[in-house]
C-alpha cells in the first residue's frame, strides 16, 4: 500500500477525548499548529444527541455506537499468567469510547481531585508504617509531582469543566460545608454545590450521627448556567437521569463536546481528523526522536503525519497499545519485573450496601449530574491502618444518579432471579432503596500488567492488547472492612433490610463496574520504573508525551478524569516550556 | 408467515413459528401475569427478542469476532462462537429435541409446571445440550426478556409501558425535576415514552420536555 506523507505540523494529538481536546486547545492557543486524529466519528452536539432520543436507556447502556468498536478491536483478559488470554468479546466491566470527544462525551461527571497524599503514596506509607507494611509484591510509587505543583492545574481543569462544589479545605483553612478532609486549594470551586436530596438527607443524618462529615461530593454537571474558561456556554442540569453512560442532551455535563471543542474548532491553526485510526508512533533511526504518526483515514488509505510534537492521549489502553506496538520504551517483563511499558496496570475496588424501606419511597429517576452525598473518613490515610492492616481507602456516598428501569433497580437479598417473586420484589423496592457506594482505591502488583497478546489480532493485523489482571489480598481486606463500616451505616438508615453488591474475589470482565482503567505508561522519576518523567514526557523519546490514566503508578479512590483532565493541563504547560528548549525537562 | 395465534397483532423479522411459540411460552414464565399487571408475554417481549436478534446486536456487529474460540473461565465472559441469532436458533431447536425426547411435545405445549422446571434446569445448566450450554442461553434469554420488558416501547416490548408502571418509573423526564430535586414527596406521572413522543402522542415544551400527567394517590398511598 503507497503512503501518503502529509505536510509536518507542530503537534499531532491522538485521541480527542478530555486529553486530547484540552491539549489541543492548550497548545493551539498558543500559536502551535495542531492536528487531532480521533478514530471516532464526528456528531454534532447541537443536532445528534436530541431529546427526547437521548433518553434511550437500552441504547446507550447497552448497545451505543459511541463506544469503542470490539469488532475493529479489543483487549484480551485473563486473571493470572497461568491461563489464556481470550478477547473481551463484548463490552462489560468497562465502556471506552471512540467518538469526538471521546469516553469523556458520556462519562459520569464525578469530578474529584486526588488527595495530597495519593501523590506521594510510597513515601508516605513507608514513613508512617515502615517499608516492610507494604506487600512485597506491590510496585507502590511516588508519581514525582507534589500537591504545591499541581494544585494549580487542578485550578485551571475546574474553570474548564465547570466543576461545583464547596471548598472543605482554602489554603489550609478548613470550611463548613466542604470536605474537610481535601487537599488546600488555592480558591473556591467555579460553581456551587448541588442541592440535597432526600436520599442525600438522610444519608448526611445517618453519617453524622457516627460522626462522620457529610458534604455534597463535587460534579462536572453544571450546578448554575456557566461560561467556562474557554468562553464556552453551559446549561445548568435539569436532573433529568439518563446520565452516565449517555450524552447529555442539555449540554449540562462538561466533556470535550460541550466544554472544549466550541472553542477550539474555532482556531484556524487546529485540525480535527475523524475516523483515523493511529496505528504507531514513527521515531528517528536513533530512535530518540519522534517523528509523527501513522494511520489509516477514512478511505482505508494509510497515511504518514509528521510533527515535531506527538501527544498520545488515546486513553489508558491505547496510549499502552501504541508504545508497544512502536517500540518505544522498554515492554514490561513480569518475571523478572523488569521494563516499564504496560507495567503497574490497575483498576477501581468498590462495592455498594442497599438498604430498602418499606415506609419510604424516593424519586430514584430524578438526579443525575451527580447530584451526591459523601463523606471522606475513610479515604487517603487518615485512619491509622497498621491495625487494619491494608494500605487505600475510599470515598463512600449516596448518589441520586437516576436509576433506570433495566439496569437501575435493586432487589433485596434472597429475592429470586426472576419469575413472580422477583416482579413483586422490583415493584415494592425500585423506589424504596437508597444505596451506599463504595469507590475505592487498588494498589499496582507485579503481576497486574499490559502487554501485546501472541494470539488475538485486531482488523489491521496487529495484536491486541492483554490485560493480565486480578484483585488482591490487601485490596479484599480492605473492601471488608469499608464494607463493614457501610453496613454501620446502612444500619444507621433505619431500612427494613440490607443487601449489597461486591467484586468478588476475583475480577471478572462482565458486568459494567467503571471505565477507570490506569496504568501502563507511568510518570515518576526513574526510568526503570517509570515509563515518562514527571512532565509526562517520554523518558525514551524526548518530543513524545503520553497523557492520561495511563500515567498513574496506582489507582488512588477518586474518579480518575480530574487528575487525568489536570494532568493534560500540566503537561501543556510544560510542553510550552519544552517548546523554547527541546530536551528532556527533567 | 401467517400466525395461528397472534393476539397482540406482532410482526417478526427473524424469530420462526416454532422459536415464537417457544419464547412466549418461556419468557411469560421469567416476568408472569399477576395482579401486578401483564407479563412478558403481552408486553412484546418476544417481539423485543425478535428485533434486538435483527439488529446489530443480534449478529454482534461491534462485538470481536475472531478466533480461537476456548470456553474461558467466567470471568471471560461471552467466549461463544455463536452469535445472538445463532444462539437462539439452535438453543431452541434443541431444547424443543430434548422435549420431544422427554415428553413427545415441544416446550410450548408441555404443562405450564414442566415448563417452569425446564427452565429452572436451563438455568443449572442441567440440560445437556448438543451445541451450547444451557446456562449460557438462560442468562441471555433472561437478560434479554429484562431488556424487553424495562427498554422504551420503541423497541417493541414494554408494550403499554407496563414495565414502567411497575416500577413507578415515569419515563422521558419532565422539565420540573430540577426544581423537585430536593423534594422528599414521591412523584407519580403517567410515564411517557420516547415512542410517545415520536409519535406525537405527548407533547413537549420549547426545551423538549414533555409536560407530565400527575397520578394522584389516595391517602393509603394507593394508586
Ligand atoms: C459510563 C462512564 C462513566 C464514567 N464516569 C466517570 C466519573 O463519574 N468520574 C470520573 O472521574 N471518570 C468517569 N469515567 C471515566 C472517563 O470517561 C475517563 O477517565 C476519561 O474519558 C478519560 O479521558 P481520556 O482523554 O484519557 O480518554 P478518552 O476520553 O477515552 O479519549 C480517548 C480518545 O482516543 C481515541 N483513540 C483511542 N485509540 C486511538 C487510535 N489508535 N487512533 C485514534 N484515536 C484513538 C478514542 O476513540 C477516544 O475518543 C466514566 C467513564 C464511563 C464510560
Amino acid at each position: 500500500m503507497s503512503v501518503t506523507k502529509l505536510k509536518s505540523v507542530d503537534v499531532v494529538v491522538v485521541g480527542s477525548g478530555v486529553v486530547g481536546s484540552i491539549m489541543s486547545m492548550e497548545l493551539a492557543s498558543a500559536g502551535m499548529s495542531v492536528v487531532c486524529l480521533e478514530r471516532g466519528k464526528q456528531f454534532d452536539i447541537n443536532t445528534d444527541f436530541q431529546k427526547p432520543n437521548v433518553y434511550d436507556e437500552l441504547k446507550f447502556d447497552r448497545h451505543s455506537d459511541i463506544f469503542q468498536n470490539l469488532a475493529r478491536d479489543t483487549i484480551t483478559f485473563r486473571n493470572n499468567d497461568s491461563q489464556t488470554a481470550l478477547p473481551m468479546r463484548e463490552m462489560g466491566a468497562f465502556k471506552p469510547g471512540e467518538m469526538v470527544g471521546g469516553t469523556a462525551a458520556h462519562w459520569g461527571g464525578n469530578a474529584r481531585r486526588f488527595l495530597p497524599h495519593d501523590f506521594e503514596m510510597r513515601s508516605r506509607i513507608a514513613e508512617r508504617y515502615g517499608q516492610s507494611f507494604i506487600p512485597g509484591d506491590c510496585n507502590l510509587q511516588d508519581w514525582g509531582v507534589t500537591w504545591d505543583e499541581i494544585e494549580p492545574y487542578y485550578d485551571q481543569f475546574e474553570e474548564i469543566f465547570g466543576v461545583g462544589g464547596k471548598a472543605g479545605n482554602l489554603d489550609g483553612e478548613i470550611q463548613a460545608g466542604g470536605n474537610p478532609h481535601e487537599g488546600p486549594r488555592s480558591r473556591e470551586y467555579p460553581n456551587p454545590p448541588t442541592r440535597r436530596t432526600h436520599e442525600g438527607a438522610l444519608f448526611a443524618e445517618a453519617v453524622s450521627s457516627l460522626g462522620y462529615v457529610p458534604f455534597q461530593g463535587p460534579t462536572a454537571a453544571m450546578t448554575q448556567d456557566y461560561r467556562n474558561l474557554y468562553r464556552v456556554q453551559m446549561l445548568e442540569c435539569a436532573r433529568g437521569g439518563f446520565c452516565s453512560s449517555h450524552v447529555c442532551a442539555q449540554g449540562a455535563k462538561a466533556n470535550p463536546l460541550t466544554s472544549v471543542l466550541p472553542a477550539l474548532t474555532r482556531l484556524p491553526n487546529f485540525e480535527l481528523r475523524p475516523l483515523c485510526n493511529v496505528l504507531r508512533v514513527n521515531t528517528d533511526s536513533t530512535g530518540m526522536k519522534a517523528t509523527g504518526v501513522t494511520y489509516i483515514d477514512a478511505r482505508g488509505n494509510e497515511v504518514e503525519q509528521p510533527a515535531d510534537i506527538v501527544i498520545l492521549g488515546a486513553y489508558c489502553f491505547s496510549n499502552t497499545r501504541l508504545l508497544l506496538l512502536s517500540g518505544i520504551g522498554t515492554p514490561y517483563d513480569p518475571l523478572t519485573g523488569k521494563g516499564v511499558v504496560g507495567r503497574n496496570y490497575s483498576y477501581q475496588q468498590g462495592g455498594s450496601v442497599h438498604v430498602f424501606f418499606d415506609d419510604r419511597e424516593f424519586n430514584p429517576f430524578i438526579g443525575g449530574g451527580q447530584v451526591n452525598t459523601s463523606i471522606d473518613e475513610f479515604n487517603g490515610d487518615l485512619i491509622d491502618r497498621g491495625p487494619l492492616g491494608f494500605i487505600g481507602g475510599a470515598y463512600v456516598n449516596t448518589s441520586t444518579s437516576g436509576a433506570t428501569p433495566i439496569k437501575g433497580k435493586r432487589v433485596p437479598p434472597g429475592t429470586p432471579r426472576w419469575g413472580g417473586e422477583w416482579k413483586k420484589a422490583v415493584a415494592q423496592y425500585y423506589r424504596r432503596n437508597m444505596t451506599i457506594s463504595i469507590h475505592a482505591s487498588c494498589l499496582s502488583y507485579q503481576h497486574n500488567y499490559l502487554d501485546l497478546d501472541p494470539t488475538y489480532k485486531d482488523a489491521y493485523g496487529l495484536p491486541l492488547l492483554r490485560m493480565t489482571f486480578d484483585w488482591n489480598d490487601n485490596e479484599l481486606r480492605m473492601m471488608k472492612y469499608l464494607n463493614e463500616r457501610c453496613i454501620e451505616i446502612g444500619r444507621a438508615l433505619n431500612g427494613s433490610r440490607l443487601g449489597g453488591t461486591n467484586k468478588g474475589t476475583h475480577f471478572g470482565i462482565t458486568g459494567y463496574q467503571s471505565t477507570h482503567n490506569v496504568g501502563g505508561a507511568v510518570m515518576g522519576t526513574d526510568p526503570s520504573t517509570s515509563a515518562v518523567n514527571k512532565y509526562l514526557q517520554s523518558w525514551d523519546v524526548s518530543n513524545l508525551f503520553v497523557v492520561g490514566g495511563s500515567a498513574f503508578p496506582q489507582n488512588p479512590a477518586n474518579g480518575p478524569t480530574e487528575t487525568i483532565g489536570m494532568l493534560a493541563c500540566w503537561a501543556a504547560d510544560a510542553i510550552k516550556d519544552y517548546v523554547r528548549n527541546p530536551v528532556s525537562l527533567v | 408467515m401467517t400466525l395461528s395465534d397472534n393476539p397482540i397483532g406482532a410482526s417478526y423479522i427473524y424469530l420462526l413459528e416454532p422459536e415464537i411459540r417457544f419464547l412466549e411460552a418461556a419468557v411469560e414464565h421469567l416476568i408472569p401475569t399477576d395482579e401486578l399487571g401483564p407479563g412478558a408475554r403481552d408486553a412484546g417481549v418476544v417481539v423485543y427478542i425478535d428485533r434486538t436478534l435483527a439488529s446489530t446486536w443480534g449478529v454482534h456487529g461491534r462485538q470481536y469476532r475472531g478466533g480461537p474460540w476456548l470456553a474461558g473461565t467466567p470471568q471471560q465472559g461471552y467466549q461463544s462462537r455463536f452469535t445472538p441469532q445463532e444462539v437462539y436458533r439452535i438453543a431452541i431447536r434443541e431444547i424443543n429435541q430434548h422435549c420431544k425426547a422427554g415428553f413427545d411435545r415441544p416446550f410450548a405445549q408441555l404443562a405450564g409446571d414442566r415448563q417452569l422446571h425446564l427452565i429452572e434446569q436451563l438455568e443449572k445448566d442441567e440440560i445437556a445440550m448438543p451445541s451450547l450450554s444451557s446456562k449460557f442461553f438462560f442468562d441471555l434469554l433472561w437478560r434479554n426478556t429484562e431488556e424487553g420488558y424495562f427498554a422504551d416501547p420503541l423497541y417493541g416490548g414494554n408494550r403499554d409501558k407496563v414495565g414502567w408502571k411497575l416500577l413507578g418509573f415515569p419515563g422521558v423526564p419532565s422539565g420540573q425535576y430540577r426544581h423537585l430535586v430536593t423534594s422528599h414527596e414521591p412523584y407519580f406521572a403517567e410515564p411517557v415514552s420516547v415512542l410517545d413522543i415520536q409519535t406525537g402522542k405527548v407533547a413537549v415544551d420549547a426545551e423538549g420536555f414533555p409536560k407530565h400527567v400527575i397520578i394522584k394517590r389516595n391517602g393509603n398511598g394507593e394508586r
